[in-house]
């Protein structure tokens, strides 16, 4: 079966944009990753548009209203944190089917400050949150990061270290949110919000846009490889049953499940990749997933880290782009940022944080509750 | 929606918690008999195996041991800080989450796996719109407490 190609991709740069409508700022990535694609929307035979926030809004209607009312068929997806990686898949699967040969895929969020998750005033019952444990996010990624801790010791500085690596690698990325700095004793001192999760270990609620143009090989070659990625995986699971999941969201067995497939569908293993974008919501989760992609055996993340493996120029870098932590995590938008960043790289036009000669990279998102989404995607050239 | 009501005596905070008219409030979960899968709560179809109305109801233990936890240092206003969210695994089956309390919010005291025993008092106070209180469930180390909430 033939397959599927990136053509275009971008995102803008991530920040806080209240003025600006969610509509606008996806139009925005629309159009750059048009460009970059040398198409118009003209070209375009659907549109899979990812938000949250404004889920029951057509947001991806509202964005043809701003770039071209053209007909095509709109789907708008929400799958948590998983989003944007749906509806990027989705669009391969139009593709795949060869229902059209042109597709774009959009993500996009504005986000508010402060805490996600928790549950509000029950209109039946009474708020549960401080009551029944905590349901916020830096709670629940940590409860899931001290359940790696309780199997294999791993220490509050371990977790740490993945916010001073992924703050370090967006001081080269011009598009991430903050371009500082963090060393171990500020991303440790700074203010605890769910331990082991300090402030610097949660991702940066941001607004942003991301978007991409995919097309079938046969229109890919017409129009040219030149820049052209090649998808080689696209997976999509949900939380299979496990013990405690239910009361306790599992992170782990999704991603697992969603690896094993990627890697089969691509024909490759994780000793492959030249790079990885994974979903370090918080700084606890990332190690996790260290270990559920494969990129080292279980129980090791926290060695791994300490070794230096996963920083730009080690033998696996993680998070090239900053990650969640710093360069920003507008939910929606998260999913199609993250093939961006993989896409520069193999596209060798990711400048200061270059991973020098990447040909294969993943990229790994999890929407709590659950939705994993994970994309292997193959330099052409 | 129905109209809610001001009704006699506190309410659970959760359906799977039991609050029997002058006896001891108690946690129910349900067991699969084709696969024993247990869940908190009454249910009619599996999620694991997917089989239906082998599910049978049952009173769940009120002893456990702390699986993972978190300590909360921010949440929400109104939310009094810090507190431990704790994730226990009940003798007998099924895991629950909750509020570890009687303990130091301090992980060099927080020991993974220790006993600990569900107890059950009013829910923090907390007041539905129509003025009815609640009765919830917390956790606390085995042997450590008065039985008491607060």
């Amino acid at each position: 079966m033939s397959d599927v190609y990136v053509l275009g991709i971008d995102m803008m740069r991530f920040g806080r944009f209240p003025e600006r409508s969610v509509a606008d700022l996806g139009a925005q990535a629309a159009l750059m990753a048009l460009d970059d694609a040398g198409l118009s929307i003209q070209h375009m035979q659907a549109l899979y548009c990812a938000n949250l926030g404004q889920a029951n809004a057509m947001v991806g209607q509202r964005i043809l209203h701003q770039i071209g009312q053209t007909g095509i068929p709109v789907v708008n997806c929400a799958n948590a944190c998983a989003a944007g990686a749906t509806a990027f898949r989705e669009a391969w699967l139009s593709i795949k089917a060869g229902v059209c040969d042109l597709a774009l895929a959009v993500g996009v969020e504005q986000m508010g400050r402060g805490l996600l998750g928790g549950d509000g005033s029950d209109a039946q019952g009474i708020p549960t949150e401080g009551l029944l444990g905590s349901r916020t996010m830096p709670a629940v990624f940590a409860e899931a990061g001290m359940e790696h801790s309780r199997l294999y010791g791993t220490s509050f500085e371990q977790f740490a270290k993945v916010s001073v690596k992924n703050h370090q690698h967006a001081t080269r990325n011009p598009k991430a949110m903050y371009q500082m700095e963090t060393p171990l004793d500020v991303v440790m001192g700074s203010e605890m919000i769910a331990y082991p999760n300090t402030k610097l270990m949660c991702s940066v609620n941001v607004d942003g846009a991301a978007a991409a143009v995919l097309a079938s090989e046969r229109k890919a070659q017409e129009l040219g490889l030149g820049r052209a990625v090649r998808i080689k995986a696209a997976v999509l699971t949900s939380d299979p049953w496990q013990e405690r999941d239910l009361v306790m969201a599992d992170i782990n067995t999704c991603t697992r499940l969603a690896a094993k497939q990627a890697y089969e569908m691509a024909g490759v293993g994780p000793e492959d990749l030249d790079l990885v974008e994974l979903h370090d919501c918080f700084a606890t989760a990332e190690l996790l997933h260290y270990e559920n992609l494969g990129l080292c055996g279980a129980g090791e993340s926290g060695p791994f880290i300490d070794s230096g493996a996963t920083c730009i120029g080690g033998a696996i870098p993680v998070n090239a782009s900053g990650g969640l932590l710093s360069k920003g995590h507008p939910l929606g938008a998260t999913g199609i940022a993250n093939l961006y960043e993989v896409a520069t790289h193999l596209r060798g036009e990711a400048g200061a944080r270059q991973v020098e000669g990447a040909r294969l990279g993943l990229t790994h998102v999890l929407g709590l509750g659950s939705a994993c989404g994970i994309h292997i995607l193959e330099r052409v050239s | 929606m129905a109209e809610m009501r001001v009704v006699t005596g506190p309410l659970p905070v959760v359906p799977f918690l039991k609050v029997p008219e002058g006896g001891e409030p108690y946690l129910v979960g349900s067991v699969c008999q084709s696969c024993q899968a247990t869940f908190l709560g009454e249910r009619n179809v599996c999620s694991k195996c997917g089989v239906r109305e082998q599910m049978t109801c049952q009173r769940l233990a009120n002893t456990g041991t702390l699986h993972t936890y978190s300590i909360v240092h921010r949440s929400f206003p109104g939310v009094a800080v810090p507190y431990v969210s704790a994730v226990v695994d009940l003798q007998g089956g099924c895991a629950i989450k909750g509020n570890l309390i009687h303990i130091a919010p301090d992980p060099s005291v927080i020991r993974f796996g220790m006993p600990v025993e569900v107890i059950y008092g009013d829910a923090l106070g907390r007041k539905d719109r129509a003025g009815n209180a609640y009765v919830s469930y917390f956790f606390q180390p085995l042997g450590q407490g008065t039985g008491r909430t607060t």
